[in-house]
């Protein structure tokens, strides 16, 4: 909690981050190369969905960052309206279009996953549909931050917003789960096999590490960002107003 | 205190029904919608009577939807939120008196239509009281989830395209165990009550959450 | 191509698929980065930051 406290200064977060940034670049550099050098020319094929298998090492962790990046939105939303912390609507903002991408990928990948196993690429299997509406969420959310040009009014806007989405994910995922028994028998998804063979769990997890901190990398980046746009926002309206007593001056 | 929230109610019932605002609107829209489904469909009536059901939620929440924006946004350009807001009335009854006003004028209109607007999708008999029941039930969920969009964008001049935006995908659940309630009316594995009664537990939640979550959006926009 | 069976199609447009999604991300939040710091530093030559002290790092 301290250092969450010393980070709420913009300048030292700034300087933190510059020093941190390298580090988690060169680390999601090093575990993705690992992971795709096991992924792709170590594992073995699965003896049931055979290469396509490759797909899940990008599809999972996809999965997992969109959420996580969405529990993490909701957590600053929380730091936004009941801490009033001074970087967590910069965090929020950053995370929404990383969230996004990470369910595209999800999505996109998914489908692509569909064709050849299931024949079609879209199924209406109950997780896909649960991370679509996730999507329509952050797009939902992004859209949002865009009409809202008053970055300290949107941030609060978008965190109650945030949280009302927060509470309706587990309530979506479970009625479109109940949807999806009713309308589709059990056997057109079969959860991903009985259990995962070592020498995949090991490149996905490496992978899983490894986009994450690419994740984190990008959400740093755009948090300094942010926090660089809102400076150039001040100051263009001091300028503004300088400018404006200058001429004033010289009208006297 | 209930004085004050009486009062909201009965201004925003007066207004609906004096300045021919939201109410008949949405009940004409709704019923241009399924007046629509069959041209895209095609007539043929063993088709219509069982997609009937979905028909009838689906134009049911776009008409829900349509008006929404309006919820809020009058009152705060003529200043009356800034009353509300400055009255003894905590801003959540004040929220939950206009989404119960917002629902007595579209929701329940829509409601007490559908079985009429049945008719022309051949709905079964035996479905009509189920699918007038789940949507008696389920759109307060619909007006308050609704409030909530309302409240976030009350300040904006282009509201009206964002907030089905925001709000819609938060509709699936209500969507789902209407649709799926009135169809286990028409048969199936499913006893009626199960997905009805979580139908009733998704409006009561919905109750509490979004007026809550609307009063905040309200306060954070001044 | 073959290395990866009869559905090697698939695949290799998944992967694509990622590399343009994250690759466009990357490019997106760079740029912004780029563009913000710039911006930042032009305001600042022309004197506008002095008021509230020090630059950002």
């Amino acid at each position: 909690m301290a250092s969450l406290i010393e980070l709420a200064n913009p300048t030292r977060f700034m300087r933190l981050s510059s020093r941190l940034l390298p580090w988690f670049v060169g680390a999601a550099a090093l575990l993705l190369a690992v992971g795709f050098y096991l992924a792709f020319f170590v594992a073995p094929a699965d003896y049931q969905q055979g290469e396509t298998i490759r797909i899940m090492f990008v599809h999972v962790p996809a999965a997992w960052l969109a959420l996580m990046f969405y529990s993490m939105m909701a957590v600053s939303a929380l730091g936004t309206l009941v801490w009033r912390h001074p970087l967590a609507d910069v965090a929020q903002k950053a995370a929404a279009p990383i969230g996004a991408c990470f369910a595209l990928i999800c999505l996109i990948t998914g489908a692509l996953w569909g064709k050849p196993m299931w024949g079609t690429y879209w199924v209406w299997d109950a997780r896909l549909t649960s991370v679509l509406v996730l999507f329509l969420i952050y797009l939902g959310i992004m859209a949002l931050w865009r009409t809202l040009d008053d970055p300290s009014r949107a941030g609060r806007a978008v965190a109650i917003l945030t949280l009302v989405g927060f509470v309706n994910v587990p309530i979506i995922k479970f009625s479109v789960d109940w949807w999806n028994t009713l309308h589709q028998p059990a056997s057109v998804f079969r959860a991903g096999g009985p259990t995962i063979h070592p020498a995949m769990l090991w490149p996905l997890l490496i992978l899983a590490v490894g986009f994450t901190l690419l994740a984190l990398a990008l959400h740093l980046v755009a948090m300094r960002a942010e926090i660089m746009r809102r400076r150039v926002r001040t100051l263009t309206i001091f300028e503004a107003e300088r400018l404006d007593r200058l001429a004033a001056e010289v009208a006297i | 205190m209930s004085e004050a929230f009486l009062a909201i109610l009965k201004r925003d019932l007066a207004l609906a029904a004096r300045a021919g605002g939201g109410g008949e609107l949405a009940l004409v829209f709704f019923l241009t919608l399924v007046v629509l489904v069959p041209f895209a469909l095609g007539p043929d009536l063993n088709l219509l009577s069982r997609i009937g059901p979905a028909i009838l939620w689906l134009g049911a929440l776009l008409a829900t939807l349509i008006g929404l924006d309006r919820l809020f946004q009058g009152d705060e350009e003529d200043g009356s939120l800034d009353l509300i807001r400055a009255s003894a009335l905590p801003l959540e009854l004040a929220v939950l008196a206009k989404g119960l006003a917002h629902w007595l004028t579209t929701g329940l209109p829509l409601a007490l239509a559908a079985p009429l607007l049945g008719l022309l999708v051949a709905l079964p008999a035996e479905a009509m009281l189920p699918v007038a029941g789940t949507l008696l039930v389920g759109t307060p969920a619909l007006s308050f989830i609704g409030a909530t969009g309302a409240a976030l964008t009350a300040g904006l001049k282009r509201g009206g395209l964002i907030l089905p935006i925001l709000v819609a995908p938060l509709t699936v659940p209500v969507l789902i165990f209407g649709v799926s309630a009135s169809n286990s009316a028409l048969g199936g594995t499913v006893p009626f009550l199960t997905p009805f009664l979580i139908l009733c537990a998704l409006s009561l939640a919905t109750l509490v959450i979004g007026t809550i979550a609307a009063a905040a959006a309200l306060r954070q926009a001044d | 191509m073959s290395a990866f069976g009869p559905h090697a199609g698939y695949i290799l447009t998944a992967y694509a698929s990622v590399v343009m999604i994250l690759g466009g991300l990357i490019l997106m939040t760079w740029r912004d980065h780029r563009a913000q710091r710039l911006a930042l530093d032009a305001l600042e030559q022309r004197g506008a930051g002095r008021r509230s002290g020090k630059a950002l790092s």
